[in-house]
């Protein structure tokens, strides 16, 4: 009789889930006619979306064109060409730099290995998931698409769709955790700062006694 | 009690009443094709409603569109006919389970005012001609029914076979074993009603069922009446026949892909989809009709006009689609063992010993027994029940108890490749 009432029982909760509110956003991928709402869920600050490719504060670009990235990837989505630099006009500090750089949407799995693995901090992730494409020419990144702006905030092409504050914290991961994940430098700030936005402090909450 | 059939034929048959029947059946059509899209789009809102979602929301206002879009979605798709098919079946068989679908729905008394007691209960007048509001009233309506539900199994059943895949195959075998298993638990119960009001006839049940019923409190409805039990059974028995959720094992898209419409893609897959849920609603007005008084609602609300007929036809009927969604929103599905335990040992015995409690009762209305003879009756018969019920028991209890014994002795002899 008891197994018969808690048969019952299940009608009652989905039946009371119709007066519930609702958890679905009303998110429209940035193509709402007027009037109607289109909002996007909050994201966590280190979440993992499409890269960037970072500069110095003068303009000169982190890419030198070492491979590691391309090497680590477990999808092999990214390509990487180094180049020589002209000493006269360098594109990077160095002898090196990356002239082509390419990254496939279409095979990326947004590990972050390849932030990682990079020895001059050049790759780093945004929080934008949001750029479904209808083309596969689009979905191969260039560096030309890659590379952040002077004001080194990343580009905002047609296709994706960034809001209000989301090209911010372009280097999520590498303020919040140490590099290549060693506990002795917890706390300490390893990251060279984005072009315009300087060195922030690193996140604290990283080490096993303060999450116990 | 003889009640005249459909007064439109007691004339002489000519152009106008030929016209009124091609209008009634035009409009059941029509009808029919709305109702599956908004029983589509119905089930779709609610089912979020019940998950904390929105649901369809795009097309039209509420999303009450999403139906024909999908529609037009499906009808513009490439039509695959599969190489190993048998091509004749396999493109037959969408038809053969849409048009029971829409058969079925032409014997059910959608309106009328069913409260007049001077002999022309559930008559309307269309152009100054008297008739039902029903395509037809054939004398054996109930058994059109059934007919009519059996024969929808055969285009679950070619569409696995002619596919010629292994999957819908299983399906279809599914399919059939689960329809044909509860075909009979579910004539049973019709057995009752029909027993209760002697009659086959949909409008004559509705007219029996009308009225002030008993003590002018309870309407006098068939599941009160027969006494609830053939209303379970047939609620039971008749989800199960539509393969809906928790008896959806016919399409159990984690073991079967599909089911038997896996082959099928384009405006063919579509039109099985259509006779799905054009048999939900279908088996809800039939239930409507055959237990709960069809459209004579409870006589003491409102009791006047031909609308009113309608009305209440549609809000008991919208309340066993609510009711099919419910389902499908709560109960997971079930194994097809307990499927078939289910029919077989609890629906299809049940029915049957309350059939006879019903038939004996109605052989002692007819003899006249008095409140003796019926009590020793109701006893005796609990009686024997009882005696049945724990035979049955012991049947399943020894067969399972020697099961385990042989389990445990391959066990112990070591024959069983894992132990060894």
């Amino acid at each position: 009789m008891a197994e018969l009432t808690e048969y019952f029982r299940g009608f009652a909760v989905t039946f009371k889930k119709l007066f519930e509110p609702r958890v679905t956003t009303d998110y429209r991928g940035g193509k709402a006619k007027p009037n109607q709402p289109d909002e996007k869920r909050q994201k966590v600050e280190r979440l993992h979306g499409r890269h960037v490719l970072n500069r110095y504060e003068d303009g000169m670009e982190k890419c030198i064109g070492c491979e590691l990235c391309a090497g680590v990837c477990p999808a092999n989505c990214i390509y990487v060409r180094g180049a020589d630099n002209d000493p006269d006009n360098p594109v990077s500090p160095g002898e090196r730099y990356g002239y082509v750089y390419e990254i496939n949407y279409l095979r990326c799995i947004h590990c972050d290995l390849c932030v990682e693995a990079c020895p001059t901090q050049a790759i780093t992730e945004t929080k934008l998931f949001e750029f479904s494409f209808t083309n596969r020419d689009d979905a191969i990144y260039t560096r030309d698409e890659l590379l952040v702006g002077d004001d080194g905030k990343p580009q905002q092409l047609p296709w994706e769709d960034w809001r209000e504050g989301e090209d911010d914290l372009t280097s999520g991961w590498m303020r919040a955790t140490s590099p290549s994940g060693d506990h002795r430098y917890e706390g300490v700030v390893q990251w060279k700062g984005e072009l315009g936005y300087g060195v922030r402090s690193a996140e604290l909450g990283q080490s096993v006694e303060e999450a116990q | 009690m003889i009640v005249a059939a459909d007064p439109l034929f007691d004339g002489s048959f000519g152009l106008p009443e030929l016209g009124i029947v091609l209008l009634k059946v035009v409009i059941a059509f029509a009808f029919l094709l709305f109702a599956v899209m908004f029983n589509i789009w119905f089930l779709r809102k609610v089912i979020s409603d019940m998950q904390n979602r929105i649901g369809p929301n795009l097309a039209g206002p509420w999303g009450i569109l999403v139906t024909l879009a999908d529609g037009i979605k499906l009808f513009f798709k490439e039509d695959l006919v599969p190489e190993k098919s048998h091509r004749f079946v396999f493109k037959l068989a969408p038809y053969l389970s849409l048009i029971p679908a829409f058969l079925v729905f032409a014997i059910v008394p959608i309106g009328g005012d069913f409260n007049r007691a001077d002999g022309t209960a559930g008559e309307v007048s269309i152009f100054g001609h008297d008739t039902f509001l029903q395509v037809a009233d054939p004398p054996v309506g109930v058994l059109f029914f059934l007919a009519m539900s059996s024969l929808a199994i055969y285009g679950v059943m070619l569409a696995g076979w002619g596919s010629g895949s292994k999957y819908p195959l299983l399906g279809s075998v599914r399919a059939s074993a689960q329809m044909v298993s509860y075909e009979a638990a579910l004539g049973l119960s019709i057995a009752a009603v029909v027993l209760v009001s002697g009659t086959l006839s949909m409008h004559e049940l509705v007219v029996l069922q009308s009225g002030q019923g008993f003590n002018a409190v309870v309407p006098g409805w068939n599941i009160f009446a027969t006494g609830f039990v053939p209303f379970v059974v047939f609620l039971i028995a008749g989800t199960a026949e539509l393969n809906h959720p928790p008896f959806d094992l016919v399409e159990a898209e984690q073991e079967l892909v599909g089911g038997f419409h896996t082959e099928y893609s384009s405006i063919r897959f579509a039109l099985f989809f259509l006779a799905e849920f054009m048999n939900q609603i279908t088996m809800a007005a039939i239930i409507v009709t055959l237990f709960l008084g069809g459209p004579s609602g409870p006589a003491f609300f409102f009791p006047a006009g031909w609308w009113i007929g309608l009305f209440w036809f549609f809000f008991k009927l919208m309340l066993f689609l609510f009711g099919f969604v419910w389902l499908r929103a709560t109960l997971p599905r079930f194994r097809y063992d307990q499927l078939m335990d289910l029919g077989w040992k609890l629906l299809i015995p049940l029915s049957l010993m309350w059939f006879l409690v019903l038939a004996g009762i109605q052989v002692g209305r007819e003899l006249g027994w008095g409140s003796v003879e019926q009590t020793i009756f109701v006893l005796g018969f609990g009686l024997v029940s009882l005696v049945c019920v724990a035979l049955l028991f012991l049947a399943l209890r020894s067969a399972r108890l020697r099961r385990l014994a042989d389990l445990d002795q391959e066990l112990t002899e070591g024959s069983v490749p894992w132990r060894s």
